[in-house]
Order: C-alpha cells, then structure tokens, then sequence
C-alpha cells in the first residue's frame, strides 16, 4: 500500500484525497468501479447510522442499575486498634462486623466489595484505592471503641467543593462531602428508628478523606441504656446483630433513594 | 629488757599519731564549716509568682460528645508559647484527673513544648477545607511556616506532644477528636491569633494520635469555639 502511494506520488496524478476513490480511478475497470461505489456508499450510510447511534442520547435503561457497597473493617494485622471489653481487639470486632454485614446486604441484592476478609494489614491509601476503583454508592469505614455510648457515625471534616477531573489524594472527598452528609443521615434514621443511640459529627480520617464515594465512618461503642448508663455491651451478640440489621436497612433505604430520578 | 633507745622511739611515734589524730579532727572540722558556710552563701532568689490570670478551657465529654468552656484561674508567663503551654498543661491536667468526663492519662507533663509562628501564605494548591458548621474543627493542606514572627496577624501553633501521651490515648474516633478539638480550641479561646494548629509527637511528624484521627493535617482553630455544651 505504501509502496502504492509513493507511485502516484512519482506519476503526478492529481487522484482524490480518498484512497477508495484513489483505487477505483486507477486500476479497475468501469463495471467493477460501480460496484465498488455502491459498496462504497453503503458503507458510508452504515457508518453514518453508527455514528448518529453513538451521538443520541442514551435510552433510558431499567432502574437496575449497579449498586455497590465497600465495607472497610478497619485496622487489621500488626494494627489491632482499640482494646474492647474482654481483652477483644477493634480489628477483630471489626471484621467480624464486616462479614455480617456483607450476608446482610448480598441476601438484599446489593452488591459488597470489602476492603479486608482476613486478619491482614491494609495500608490506609490502600483501602481507599480499593474503594475508589469500585466505585461505590456508598463506602462505611466500621470502627468500634469502648468510649462514649451508642453509634458515632462520622463523615468527613473537609468542606464541600465541586468535583474537579483530579482531586488531590488527601482530600478526594472533599467532592463527595454533600452525599455523605446524606447517607449519614439515612444511617442515623435507620439507627434511631431501631432504637440506638446515635451521635453525628465532623472529622478527619485518612482513609475516609480519599475515599471517591459517599463515606461514613461508623464507630460502635457500648449501647447506652435507659437510663443513660451502659447498656448492652460490645460483646453482646444480639446488639451485635441490630446493628448489623440496621446498617443493612440504611442501605437498602440509600440504594431506593439512590435510584429515585 | 627493753633498750632506751627503742622506748624513745615508741614514745616519740605515739605522740606524732595523737598530733595527727588531733589535726585531722580540725582539718574535718574546718572543711565542715567550710561546707556549711558554701552553702549559706549560695546565691538564692525567690520564685517569680506571675499573678494568676482567667484562662478559658474547652473541656470535652465522653458521655454526651460534646465541649463545655470552663474558665480556670492560674499563673500564666508572658511569653505566648510559654503561655500556651500552661494553659494546654492545664486542660490535660484535668482529663488526667481521676474522675474526668473525658478520661487521658498523661496530664501537664505531656506538652513539651509549643511554637508560635506566623500563618504561611497559602499557595494555590493549599486551598482550605473548611467545615462550615460552628463547633466544628478544620483541615487544610498547607506548607512550612516562614521564619520571621511579625508581631500581628494569624499565628500557627505546632504543639510537640509526649510519645507516651499519643500511646496512652484512648483509641477510638470520638475521644481523638475531641482531644484534638479541645486543643485546637482552648489554644484558640485564649490567644485568638492562633488560627492553625499542627500537631508533633516527640518532635516528629506522626500519622494518627492513636490510630483514627489524623496529625498529619494542619487544623484550623479559628472556629472550634462553641457554644456550651455544642458537639464536635
């Protein structure tokens, strides 16, 4: 082909631009030049319709839409986080947590990347690179800790901006504060509505600040009682089990919201 | 028998042992007025008593998340880090004690020291991130402080804190972050030029206090004064 051009080059033949036409002008016969314009034109009107296809707008597709969730259990390895009661470890309290949790959301039909099924180590940038490349609907970062009572559900302390085609790794999140301050509120309402105890605020978590997704950090403490002591423990498998079952709930409730127009 | 000559010499080493013995009881004697007598002379000055100042503390609570300003009475230096420092000494002192709302072994002792420098002119990637709702502690990403202390203007207060307070701290979310709210406020209510605050543990940069909240970030106090009883 190459060796072709070069000759209509040394020739000085003014042929057209399109190698097709080039071809069909200089070396075929004229029946066969028809042909290879019919085909030619069809060929255009093929590629015409391909392209008008891609440029439409997209059709409205069913609302089953992918729905992810990333579950970070937190610590892990060499890093066992807080001391609970019994001498337990965070990270296992946490993973035991993010295992529930994960039956819990598959049995809804909602699809769960976790950030950790073993008692490993994962490095912070790690976890959020993990969740980033699933991106998720929703990104829970579950903690535990023997101070304070009830639920402490945390979105991050950096401050909303719109989202630019590079965030800075540290504080990715900043684009996504807005949905997090919502799906900290569908998981307070699911919490209080089962009947826990739950304390919202603001900080600044490494993980959770270069997350791409709406993130929350979830810190479990001892379940406050009716009269405002210590109520059920850490260790309590049955509030274990609530807590399990109302973060599920808030999900469920965050996925319908999600998929509202 | 006995020679003469030998009795002599008897009795002349005796009395050189009584001489010696008596000399060296004074010269024991005189070196033990001498001691006491240094001692005596050593210069002395009494201790500086500064007059006791009202400092405003943001005492944290575990049981309820929430921040309550309490106003202490104590002797304050004038240099601002000196002062800094007391008042931070203070705040901790008071989490250390045995029946405090927001229990952190450690007291006065964990602060080493804390540095005053002016606020460094933010660059156009060190945009602030700011949480826009009072009581709330700040973020941002910003670079080294310049050498110079100009005698007005917003300050950056680097508080080196003790390896074994970090390692003693309570791990958890809510207790780090009300720590470090605490810090970044009191250091606020009392000396409202300081409007950042970083944080080192035993002069280095560390990446959490105990595991959760973050100390490689510089936290902008300007706002983390709240109203009575305002959770973080």
């Amino acid at each position: 082909m190459l060796g072709k051009i070069t000759d209509e080059h040394t020739s000085g033949n003014n042929a057209p631009t399109d190698s097709i036409g080039f071809a069909a002008e200089t070396l075929l016969p004229a029946r066969r030049r028809a042909s290879l314009f019919i085909a030619y034109c069809v060929a255009l009107a093929v590629s015409g319709q391909l392209a008008a296809a891609q440029s439409a707008p997209p059709v409205p597709t069913a609302p089953q839409a992918r729905f992810v969730v990333v579950l970070d259990a937190a610590h892990g390895g060499d890093d066992s986080g807080g001391r609970l009661v019994n001498n337990q470890l965070e990270k296992s309290f946490t993973l035991a947590l993010s295992v529930r949790l994960r039956s819990l959301l598959t049995a809804r039909g909602i699809q769960v990347v976790t950030i950790r099924e073993s008692d490993v180590a994962v490095e912070p940038e790690k976890r959020a690179e993990i969740a980033n490349h699933a991106a998720a609907q929703a990104c829970l970062s579950l903690h535990a800790s023997e101070t304070g009572l009830g639920i402490h559900l945390f979105a991050s302390s950096l401050s909303p901006i719109q989202p630019t085609r590079f965030a800075a790794w540290k504080t990715a999140q900043a684009a996504w504060v807005t949905r997090s301050l919502a799906l900290e509120g569908v998981l307070n309402s699911a919490l209080q509505h089962a009947g826990m105890s739950v304390t919202l605020g603001r900080t600044s978590l490494p993980v959770v600040d270069s997350m791409t997704c709406p993130a929350v950090a979830v810190e479990i403490a001892p379940e406050m009682g009716p009269d405002k002591k210590v109520g059920a423990g850490l260790d309590d498998p049955d509030y274990q089990a609530r807590v399990a079952a109302a973060l599920a709930a808030a999900l469920v409730e965050w996925r319908s919201e999600a998929r509202q127009p | 028998m006995i020679p003469r000559h030998q009795k002599l010499l008897f009795g002349i080493l005796l009395l050189a042992s009584l001489v010696m013995s008596v000399t060296l009881w004074q010269l024991r004697e005189r070196a033990h007025k001498r001691l006491i007598a240094g001692q005596d002379s050593a210069p002395t000055r009494a201790p500086e008593v500064t007059p006791a100042e009202q400092a405003t503390l943001l005492v944290a609570s575990d049981s309820d998340s929430s921040m309550r300003t309490q106003i202490h009475s104590l002797p304050l230096p004038a240099d601002p880090g000196s002062r800094a420092r007391a008042v931070l000494g203070k705040l901790l002192d008071l989490y250390a004690a045995p029946d405090a709302a927001h229990p952190v072994p450690g007291g006065g002792s964990s602060v080493l020291q804390v540095f005053l420098l002016p606020v460094p002119e933010s660059g156009a990637g060190a945009a602030a991130v700011v949480k826009p709702k009072s009581g709330d502690f700040r973020a941002n990403q910003t670079g080294a402080a310049p050498r110079e202390q100009p005698q007005s203007g917003p300050q950056l207060a680097v508080v080196n804190l003790t390896g074994s307070f970090a390692d003693s701290h309570p791990s958890g979310i809510e207790t780090e972050t009300l720590t470090v709210l605490s810090i970044c406020g009191t250091l606020h209510a009392n000396q409202p030029r300081i409007t950042q605050v970083r944080f080192l543990v035993d002069g280095q940069t560390r990446a959490t206090l105990a595991g959760h909240a973050d100390l490689t970030r510089t936290y902008l106090a300007g706002d983390t004064v709240p109203a009575e009883g305002t959770q973080p």
